[in-house]
Parts: C-alpha cells; structure tokens; sequence
C-alpha cells in the first residue's frame, strides 16, 4: 500500500508519483467486476457504452471533475469515510478496519494505486 | 378536540375514553419507535416485483414453488430410520397442527435452550425422534419439508419472542445487522433500512425481508433458503461466507424476523 497525506479534503499527490491514464480510468468505472461504480452512481449517457444499468443512491458523477479538484477526488477514492463516516460509499484503497473480509480480497484494497490514479484522471475529465 | 358536554356523568364517561385512546395510542408509540421500520411503512420483498413476478406469486397452480411443497407433503407421512416413524406419526396431519407454527420462528428450543429456524427443527426432530442423519442445507429434501410446513403460515402475521432466552440471540443478530462488513465495507441497514426503493444498477433494494423464504428465485431456477439469500447479499460485499447452519445467520434471522412483525408470512414465495 502506498502511503499518502491528508491535507483538508484532498491528498494532492498521486499515489504512484505519476498521472493515471483516463482511457483506463473509465473502463474500471464502467467495468462491473473492477470499480462497480455505477452500481450506485449514473454518468452521462455519453459515457456509458455498452453498460446500459445505472443506480441510482448516489450523486450522479456528470461534471465531478468541474465541481473537484484532482486532490479531492483522490481522497474520495481512497477512502470516503474520511469525508463522511456513515457514507454508503465503498472506501477503495483502504484495507485497515475492515470485518469479515472474503478470503479471496483480505489485505488488498479493491483497487491498486495505479487504478485510483487512472479513475482519478478520467473524473477529472467529466467536465 | 375539545368539547364541553353537559352532566358530569357524560363527562366522567368521555375523559375515560379519551384516556383509554390516549394510553392506547401512546402503546402504538412506542412500539413504533422500538421498530426499525414503522408498522405502517414496511413492505414485503413482493412489492418490488414486477406484476407478472407477483401474479406467479398469488397462483397456486403456477409458482413454481409449489413443486417443493408437494414434495414436502409426500415427506412429511413417508417413514425413516428403523422405528419406521414419519414427521405425520407424531404431527398427524400438518393442516392442522402446523397452521401459523413458522410465523413464530426461530425460536429457542426450550430444552435445549439452542436457537432453531424451522430448518434446524426439522433436522432435530430428525436426528432425535427418528434416529436418522439430518437433511443436507439446502438439499431438495430439506427445502421440500420447509416449503411445507411454512406453507400452512401463508397470511400469518410474523410474530417472533425476543426477550427472555431470546434476548442475547437477538442482539448479537442486531449487532451483526449493523455492523459494516466485506471489502465494500456495507452494513445490512446501508442497503435495506437508508437505500431501499433506490436502484444498485438496475436492481431495486427491498426492505430485506425474510417473510418469502424458501422462496423460488429466477435467478436460481430453483428453490433456496433465507441462509442462501443472506449468503447472496455477503458475497455481494465481498464479506466472508459463514458455513450453512451458522449460528449468525440464525441470529441474523430472528432480527430480521422482528423487523418484520406483523408482515404477512408469504412461502413459497417468488423473488427475482
Ligand atoms: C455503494 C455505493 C457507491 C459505490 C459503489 C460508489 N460510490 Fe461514489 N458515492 C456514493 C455516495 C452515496 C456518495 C455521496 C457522498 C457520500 O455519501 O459520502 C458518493 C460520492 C462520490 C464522489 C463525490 C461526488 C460529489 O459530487 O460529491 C465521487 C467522485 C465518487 N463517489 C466516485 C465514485 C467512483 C469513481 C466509484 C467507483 C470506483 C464510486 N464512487 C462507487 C456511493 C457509492
Ligand atoms: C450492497 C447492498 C446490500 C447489502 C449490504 C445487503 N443486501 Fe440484502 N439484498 C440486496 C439486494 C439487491 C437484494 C435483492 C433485491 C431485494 O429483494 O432487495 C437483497 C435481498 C435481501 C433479502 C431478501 C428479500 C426478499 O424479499 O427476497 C434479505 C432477507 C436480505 N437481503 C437481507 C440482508 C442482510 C441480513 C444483509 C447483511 C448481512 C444484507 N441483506 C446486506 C442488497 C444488499
């Protein structure tokens, strides 16, 4: 796991030291074994492709990237409940304090950094 | 509502109604706020199926549930184990003496004093009074007799006991219910208690009760118990599942039980 800094609601740096790729970033949203965000999130249908399924008990993710900074966004997928402990919100780079973790996922976070980054770089996108 | 109503008999009569109405309503209150979810606002997993869901459902004829509950029926006079004993040598005929049983379970085994669902009653009954091995979780025998017994509690109101030597089951199921669990990181009330009627894709989340089970699920092809859905739900959280029989999952089922009193009790019920 790579170590990151909390500053306010953003951790500014890239968990890899390096910019994520967005192409990648948007099939691990998309994709329902890797982020699963639309499980609970909608985009625009723009950006949807093949996936025609889309929750609905979350904030739609449309323009998340005018309304955050790279740094906020970040924090929000490392780990959510440090914005709101009660949050529905799967902490996606975290694998302390967790119950009960399948065999198969225990001490790995459910995604790598170098995802995060990716998922980082395409929300920016989402203008 | 104030009114001045002449002669203090009348009076007197009118103050020990409004009182009675008052204590009354304070009783509905209160129990109001022990739920989870208020009487008035809980909904069967059946509501959020479509219409053609629900009206299989209602037909006796076409839910295919009915298939396991036929079976069940045949189990239940057919004898096992040396001394030649079925369920009807010592329950007769079920019509009669198992009407509204399962609306009260689980309940703890008095002797025993041990948690059982109906499941685990049928496989005591098994082991202890017949001598024979208990059914496998989830094999069709099992699922058959269940499907039976609970079908003679079909419309019966939930009503399970949760104090006395219930109480530490009940709250550890409760603790379990809102504890966080899986790489997701989700609790049980996450998804059915603050999201239900929204959509994870295109899925709606109920209230998450246990009032179908066993129930045919399509996308089982097949009958399943409430363990089999609980397990659903865990592996969905990517959660450690418990072994079939775990003792969690009882106490999980009589919390859920309790959040669902007074609902209807629908096996075999249809679920998506
Ligand atoms: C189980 C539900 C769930 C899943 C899965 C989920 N989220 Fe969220 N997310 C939420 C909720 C609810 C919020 C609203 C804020 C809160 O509750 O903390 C949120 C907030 C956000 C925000 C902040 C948006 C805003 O406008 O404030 C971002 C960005 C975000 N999610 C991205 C993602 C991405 C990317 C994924 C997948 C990799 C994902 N989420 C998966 C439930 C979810
Ligand atoms: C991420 C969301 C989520 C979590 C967390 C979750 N469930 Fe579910 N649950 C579902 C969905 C989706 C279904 C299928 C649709 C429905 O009936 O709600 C379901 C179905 C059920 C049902 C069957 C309801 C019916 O009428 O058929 C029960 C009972 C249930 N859940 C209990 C639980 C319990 C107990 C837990 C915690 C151990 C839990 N759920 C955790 C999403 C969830």
């Amino acid at each position: 796991m790579a170590s990151y800094r909390i500053d306010g609601d953003e951790v500014r740096a890239s968990l890899t030291g390096a910019a994520g790729d967005a192409g990648r970033g948007r099939s691990i949203v998309l994709n329902r074994s890797e982020g699963a965000c639309l499980l609970c999130h909608s985009l625009p249908p723009s950006e949807l492709g093949a996936e025609p399924f889309m929750g609905n008990l979350a904030p739609s993710l449309a323009g998340v990237g005018s309304r955050m900074t790279a740094g906020q966004l970040r924090l929000r997928m490392i780990d959510s409940t440090r914005i709101n402990s009660a949050t529905i919100m799967p902490a996606y780079y975290r694998i302390e304090g967790l119950n009960q973790v399948a065999l198969a996922y225990r001490g790995k976070p459910v995604l790598s950094a170098e995802q995060i980054e990716d998922v980082v770089a395409y929300l920016r996108q989402l203008k | 509502m104030e009114r001045r109503v002449p002669g203090s008999e009348q009076m007197n009569w009118l103050r020990a109604a409004l009182l009675a109405a008052l204590i009354s309503s304070c009783a509905v209150i209160s129990s109001a706020e022990d739920r989870a979810i208020p009487l008035n606002q809980l909904r069967s997993g059946s509501e959020f199926l479509s219409p053609e869901l629900r009206a299989l459902q209602a037909d006796a004829f076409a839910n295919p549930g009915m298939l396991w509950v036929e079976r069940g029926a045949k189990l239940w006079s057919t004898p096992a184990g040396s001394a030649g004993q079925s369920c009807a040598s010592c329950h007769q005929d079920a019509a009669k003496t198992m009407r509204g049983v399962a609306a009260s379970y689980p309940r703890v085994d008095a002797k025993s004093g041990f948690l059982l669902n109906v499941e685990a009653r049928i496989n005591q009954c098994r082991s202890e009074r017949q001598a024979v091995a208990p059914f496998r979780y989830e094999s069709d025998d099992l699922l058959s007799l269940t499907a039976y017994v609970n079908s003679f509690s079909k419309d019966y109101k939930i009503n399970v006991v949760i104090d006395g030597n219930a109480e530490t089951y009940f709250e550890a199921g409760r603790t379990l219910y809102y504890r966080r669990s899986g790489q997701m990181n989700l609790s049980c009330a996450q998804c059915h208690e603050e999201n239900w009627g929204k959509n994870l894709y295109a899925e709606r989340i109920s209230q998450g009760h246990p009032n179908a089970y066993p129930a045919y699920r399509m996308e089982w092809q097949s009958m399943g118990s409430l363990e089999r859905r609980l397990r659903a739900c865990l592996s969905g959280v990517r959660a450690e599942m418990l072994p079939y029989g775990a003792q969690e999952y009882r106490n999980l089922a009589l919390f859920l039980a309790w959040r669902a009193q007074g609902l209807p009790m629908e096996s075999p019920g249809i679920r998506r």
